[in-house]
This record gives C-alpha cells, structure tokens and sequence, in this order.
C-alpha cells in the first residue's frame, strides 16, 4: 500500500515494536549482569579467587576487599565473581538439559498416546518420587563429582517435571482442529510436534524454564552446601555460603554477599519470565 | 405518547487498541424504547448490538469506555451515575440473559441457588418467597418438573433449558428491562423453537421491556415489535418489525432479507464425463467412540449408515446435536475409523485408520471444520498455513508455493497481502474462507464442510456459499455439507440426508425437502426452520402435528 502522507515513518514504528516492561527489563539487565560476570571474572577479579590474601579472617568491608574476607582470608569479591561461572554456566547448561528433553518427550507423549504416553508417564513420574537432594546426594557419591556429572544429575532431576508440564500442555493442543487437520493430511509426528503444537506451547514453556532454572541454582546451591557441589578450591554461590556459614554468628559480609548474589540472579529471573517482551501488532493495520 | 422507559442520545463508545490508538466502536446513536416494547438490535459480528446492549447496563467490556452521549433508564441516568449506583440498578431495574447459558451457570451449585442469588444480592425479599416465585417463573418458562428442577446442577439439564433458566434468573428481580444477548444462536433449531416460545408467552404476560440481540432476522421477527439495524457501530434503519421486513429501505436491510431467500440450486453436474464410479459410497458404516469390546466400541454413533453420491454433486447432511452427522464425516474421513462397513471412492476401497491410506487418497478428501478459531493454528501465519498442504501433497518448491497461496487467497477472495497475518488477525468469515482455501490447496475431488457457515452472520455465510457454488462450478469439486441450518442445505445441495440419533432417517432431494418428508422428525426439522413472517411461531403453535412432535422433547 502507498502512503499518501507526509508523517515520517519513524514516527510511526513503535506500533509494530515489542512492548516490555521496566519490571521485565530490570531482571534481563541483572541477568545479562550475571552472564557478563561469569564470562570475563578472570580479568577483573582483584586477586586470585584461591589466594590467601588478608591475615585477617571474616574481614568487614573495606577500600582492599569490597567484600570483606572469607574464614581463610580469601577476597570474597574475587570468589562470588568467579563463582558466578559455575552457578550460571551449571545451572544453565542443567536447564537447558532438562527443558529439551521434558518437552520434546511430553510433545512425542501427547501426539502418539496410547502406550508409549502410558509408560513413559509412569516411568518419570517414579522417577520424580524420589527426593532431588537425595538422588543427587546418591549419584555424587556412586560417581564422584564433577562438573559434566553435575549438570546431568540436575538435568535428570528435573526433567520429570518438564516433562508433566509439556505434556500437559500438549495434551490441550493435540485435540485441536488444527492437529486434527495435519493429521488427516497425512502429517507424521516430527511435523506436528514441531509446527503444531510448539509454537502454540512455547509462552507457558518458557515460563516454566525460568521457574525450573531458579530450582537449579538452589539445588547446585544445596548440594555445594551440603559439600558434594563444586569442589574446592573453587566454590559456587551456593558453597561460598556453606564455608562462610561460621560467619553468619559475627556479622560477617562474607556469608551475606554471596546470599545477595543467589537472590538477586533467581528473583530477577523470575522478573523477566513473568514480563517477557509482547510483540505488539495491531489487528486493524 | 409515554414517556419512553429508555432513552439514548448520541451514544459514543470508544476502545483502545493494544497499541495505543483510540477507536470509535459506537458513533452517535440514538434510540427510545417504550414500557413493554421489545425491540430487536440486528447486525453482523462487530456491529456494536451487543455494546449497545451492555451499554444500557452501564457496563463496558475491559478496554472500552462511554465516550459521551447519554443512556438514561426510567429516571435515571446511567451514564451519571457511580458504579455502585449501577450495580444497584442491575437484576433490579435492568437484567441481562446471556448467550450461552452454559457458561453462565456455575457448575458447582444449585440452579435455584443461582436463579434466585439476585434477590438475596438486593435484598428483594425473604428466601422461601423468592424460591416460590422462581418456581412460579419456571412453571411460566415451560421448564418440566417447575418445582424440583432448581434442585438439580446446571450439568443435569439440557442446553435450551438452561437458557431458560437463565432467563429465569435475569426475571426474578421483576425488572423493567431484560436485555437478551443472541440467546437462541448456540441451540439446534428444534430447541430455538421451545426456548422462542417461553420468552414469548413470558414477555406478552408480563409490562417487561426487551431489547433482543441477534443477527437472525427470522428469529427477531418472532419476537421483537421494533428492529432497529446496525452495522459498523451506526444505526441503519429503525422501523417497526413488518415494516423492516416487508418495506426495507436501507441497502444493508435488503441484503439481510435477500441473505433469507434460497436460491434454487442446481448443481454443476459435468454432463461431458461419462459415467463415472460414483465419488463416495458407503455401505452399513458404523462408528463409535471409547474402548474397543469385540470390535464394537462402547459408544456407538453411527448405525449401519449407507449411501452414494455421484461426482459433481452435492449431499447435505442435517439433524440435531448429538445426531452424529460430524460422527459421519469423521469416519469418511478416517479420523475416527470405522469398525465395520466399508467406504468406497472412485471404486477404491479406503481403509478404515486414515494412518493406512495412501497420501493421494488422503489428498482427494479434504475435510474442513466448523470452528475456524480452532481449526487455524493462531501460530502460523495465513500463508504457511496454505503453504504446507502445497509443500506436502505437490512437493512445490518456495516461490511456486508463493505464487499458488496468492492464488488461493484470491480463488477465495482474499487479498494477497493477508497472507502475511496470522489468523487472530482475520475476521470471522476470512477465517472460514483461509480454512476453506487450506482445504482447496490440497486440489481434492471430495471436500467434507461441517457446518462450515454456522458461526457466520448471516450474510457472511451467503457470501460463503456463493463463494462454494462458483468454484465447484470452476473446479468440479462435490461437497458434502454438514448442518443443522436447512435453508444453507436447501440452497447448495442436490440431496439430503436426514440423521437422528445416529440412523439414516431418510434421503429427501433438497428441492422438494419439505413437500417430501415422510418422516415425523425430518418434518420436525424442517417446520421448525424460523421463517420471516412474524407471525410463523404463532401459526405453528396452532399446528397440532407440531404441538405433538414437541410434547414428546
């Protein structure tokens, strides 16, 4: 269509542009925060994150250590930026793990049903009777840890849940006339679980990966704490706050800056997922 | 004259768009209604009836708004007054009766619960009085067993007695107004009837004022002492109901009413092919749902249906809900396999699992759905949407698939650059027309429509069949149509079939349909067809073979 007026076409533009909230632009900055941290903390962390640099245990905050010290002596600033690293990358890679495969076998689940839906069900949903920390707890034990042993204990730790999510949603799509149309087309599963039904799942799912990536970082958290996490000399978030925890009795900032990192990448998480960006389009251009 | 117990003046109700832009929906409309009169709004989808309706509530839908202009009712003013002021007048002085009652109802409580939470909210008078009016209304609705029926749940009562329900409970306040929002769209025509003819008897007893919303002329006609039509926000034409229909002035009135005339049809029969397999048989097909016991399913739908249809015809389909005519083209389809008779095209035997049948089977029948909101993935845009049938059945490469969508679009008179929208976008009858198009893409020979124009406003759906005459005409296609709408069957098929409860009633040639009928229930069917003479409904309740088919529901 030709436009006979004169108003310039900037003008015009945010109609067709993606409205996001503060809310939901404040949680991707701390999250991109995160993600910067964990990519360059070898080049801007003050001292080595091992390194017993301070005579002093539990130092308060100073010009020296913007964090204090930890129980050795250690720059607790040098260790939250390092840990960063393994709390996101873990936990990332984790998610990421558990999401694919829970959806991609909750889509299979709800397009082929009958058996294959029956057993698998079952199977996971044994499979998520049994406590995350004690089946993590289990394998670190039997297998040692280690960081690809992590990420894939967390991965099969939640990946039931996923599962039940997906398939759940699936379930709704899969009996509308749309799927029914491909269907009777002649459509094969790949194709309606790719075309059909994902994009229709994709906005709860996504949603739901947030959620799922907050329960990592506290579990990775909780394992560390529990010391079958990430082992010394390196420490996530969660095992800075275990080795500190003596600390909590004196006041010092060494347990808490660690706490105020976990806090502020899950809450700002879940302030993106609620608030994802919403493409804008207007139904009467 | 009275004073008028409604009176609107230069109404204007905007909307906001998600981007921001500010909408008219409603422009300057002005209307009186009088104590005791019934006056119809009529108009397509996105009219403006139903606004206007609420509007005399004083209520808005979220993100609309009263711009200006004045809604005053009785002595008041609406639009001055507060919104508790409001919630005061409502089940009192103004009532509203919804379209679907089903989803009006609150499925975990009593209906007399419900019907009679409106005196309680207003505290109009003591329970065990309000519980005897609201049987008394039962009674006056026609609703079988008037004193037990409010102890049952709303899931334990037919569809067109709930929507008498509902009207039961927009009446216990004794308002002097009852706004009825398309109450008689969602039922089969056979329960229009009795739903028709308890708001009728209710309304000529009571000094009650209605305003009726519909985009059927027939039923308003039944109804309604004044019409007044609307279209894009704007009032029309307002006359007196014989008046509109006998007299039409406006353009729009006159393409309503011609919506109503069938045109005989006669079907592009192609005389130069000789004489061919016919396109589809059936013989002793039965179907069902649930588990399997002995090769029998445990519901069983279809009994022993057998018919033939010859290509470049037309076979419709009618009967109420439930009487298994989708059953039917689901099973012809193989979407739901049949587990005994056998289904026959060109000769060819197709196998009973769609899953087993060759893909240039499948290509050859197509089916296209009712519901054009479901049938459409909203994720997908129109032109992927068309794509993917040419991409499957004709392996066409990326510009011819983009050459051909255009085509489609403009073989089902859309514009090419809709292809860019995704179908939340569209209205409802360019929906059906993409839905359709999908179903063209595929270059069938058979194209199952079910109920394909009962969403549509009337004229829309003319359009629709306008549309579906001129390409069979252009592509040889037949049709199998599915309705429960007699007048849709009457003006594009060749034959009907009759179903009731699953069985093949009878087999009527669509021109002489109600000449022939030898059945009780296709005569049922097609007497209760609303025509536009307002006094049909009266002169059917004089018709004893009618009272007694009734009595019998």
């Amino acid at each position: 269509m030709i436009d006979h007026h004169d108003t310039p076409r900037g003008l015009r533009l945010p109609r067709f542009g993606y409205a996001f909230n503060m809310t939901g632009r404040i949680g991707l900055a701390v999250i991109l925060f995160w993600a910067v941290i964990a990519i360059i903390a070898p080049l801007i962390t003050p001292y080595p994150p091992g390194e017993i640099v301070d005579w002093d245990y539990f130092g308060p905050v100073s010009k020296s250590y913007w964090m204090g010290t930890d129980y050795l002596g250690r720059d607790i600033l040098s260790r939250v930026l390092m840990g960063a690293r393994y709390t996101v990358g873990i936990s990332l890679a984790g998610v990421t793990l558990a999401c694919a495969g829970g959806i991609v076998f909750g889509m299979v689940a709800a397009v082929i049903g009958g058996w294959f839906d029956t057993i698998l069900s079952r199977l996971l949903d044994a499979f998520n009777g049994i406590p995350s920390l004690l089946f993590g707890l289990v394998v670190v034990a039997a297998v040692g840890s280690s960081i690809p042993v992590l990420i894939l204990t967390l991965a099969a730790i939640y990946l039931p849940g996923s599962y039940r999510f997906a398939r759940a949603l699936a379930v709704n799509v899969n009996t509308m006339d749309f799927v029914t149309v491909a269907r009777a087309r002649g459509e094969k599963t790949g194709y309606l679980i790719r075309a059909e039904i994902l994009p229709n799942i994709l906005g709860p799912v996504l949603a739901d990966l947030g959620l799922r990536f907050v329960f990592i970082v506290l579990v990775l958290s909780g394992l560390s704490f529990l010391g079958i996490g990430v082992q010394p000399p390196h420490a996530d978030w969660g095992g800075l706050v275990r080795e500190n925890i003596e600390g909590l009795s004196l006041g010092a900032p060494a347990v808490i800056f660690p706490c105020i990192a976990i806090a502020s990448l899950t809450i700002s998480v879940n302030m993106f997922i609620d608030n994802l960006p919403k493409k804008i389009r207007d139904r009467s251009q | 004259m009275t004073h008028p117990l409604v009176s609107v003046r230069d109404l204007v109700i905007g909307a906001v768009t998600d981007s921001g832009r500010e909408v008219e929906i409603i422009r300057s409309v002005s209307f009186d209604i009088q104590p005791g009169e019934i006056v119809a709004l009529i108009g397509e989808s996105g009219s403006g009836k139903t606004t206007i309706a609420l509007s005399l509530m004083g209520h808005c839908r979220p993100g609309c708004s009263i711009g200006s202009g004045s809604i005053s009712l009785g002595d008041k003013t609406v639009t001055d007054l507060s919104e508790p002021q409001r919630a005061a007048l409502r089940g009192t002085e103004v009532s509203y009766v919804p379209q679907s009652a089903a989803a009006a109802f609150n499925p975990s409580q009593r209906i007399m619960d419900q019907v009679i939470e409106v005196t309680d909210i207003h505290n109009l008078m003591p329970r065990k009085e309000a519980e005897e009016k609201a049987v008394e209304l039962f009674r006056a609705l026609a609703l079988p067993d008037p004193d037990s029926i409010g102890q049952r749940y709303p899931h334990q009562v037919s569809g067109g007695q709930l929507q008498r329900l509902s009207a039961a409970m927009a009446l216990i306040g004794d308002p002097s107004l009852v706004i009825f929002d398309e109450p008689t769209t969602a039922l089969d025509v056979t329960t229009q009837i009795e739903v028709l003819r308890a708001f009728r008897s209710v309304m000529d007893h009571s000094s009650m004022a209605g305003v009726y919303v519909s985009h059927d002329l027939a039923v308003v006609a039944q109804i309604a002492d004044r019409i007044i039509v609307l279209k894009g926000g704007e009032i029309q034409e307002v006359g007196s109901t014989r008046d509109i229909l006998e007299n039409p002035q406006h353009p729009y009135t006159k393409e309503l009413l011609a919506a109503f005339d069938p045109v005989p049809f006669v079907s592009a029969r192609a005389q130069d092919v000789e004489r061919r397999k016919p396109i589809l048989e059936v013989k002793n097909l039965s179907a069902g749902y649930g588990a399997v016991v002995k090769g029998v399913p445990n519901f069983k739908v279809l009994d022993n249906i057998n018919f033939r249809m010859e290509r470049g015809t037309n076979l419709g389909v009618i009967g109420e809900s439930g009487s298994g005519k989708s059953t039917l083209a689901r099973a012809v389809a193989g979407i739901l396999p049949r587990y005994q008779g056998d289904v026959l095209s060109d000769g060819e035997e197709l196998r009973a699992d769609l899953k087993d049948r060759t893909k240039d089977q499948l290509r050859r029948i197509q089916i296209v759905f009712q519901l054009a909101d479901t049938a459409l993935n909203p994720s997908q845009s129109v032109g992927s949407i068309l794509a993917r049938p040419l991409h499957f059945y004709h392996g066409l490469d990326r510009k011819a698939r983009e050459r051909r969508v255009i085509e489609l679009l403009d073989m089902v008179q859309l514009p090419s650059n809709m292809r860019h929208r995704l179908p939340g976008e569209l209205s409802g009858g360019q929906k059906q027309r993409v839905n359709f198009a999908r179903a063209l893409a595929a270059e069938p020979e058979l194209i199952l429509c079910d109920e394909i124009t009962s969403a549509l406003d009337t004229v829309v759906a003319a359009a629709m069949l306008d549309l579906l005459k001129e390409l069979q005409r252009d592509l040889g296609l037949s049709y199998i149509f599915i309705s429960h709408d007699l007048s849709t069957v009457e003006a594009i098929c060749d034959e009907v079939l009759v179903m009731y409860k699953g069985k093949l009633v009878e087999a009527l040639p669509a021109a002489s349909m109600s000449q022939d009928a030898a059945h009780p229930y296709s005569r049922l069917l097609i007497s209760s067809v609303p025509q536009l003479d307002p006094d049909w409904l009266v002169n059917l309740e004089h018709d004893p073979e009618m009272i007694r088919a009734m009595d019998g529901r």
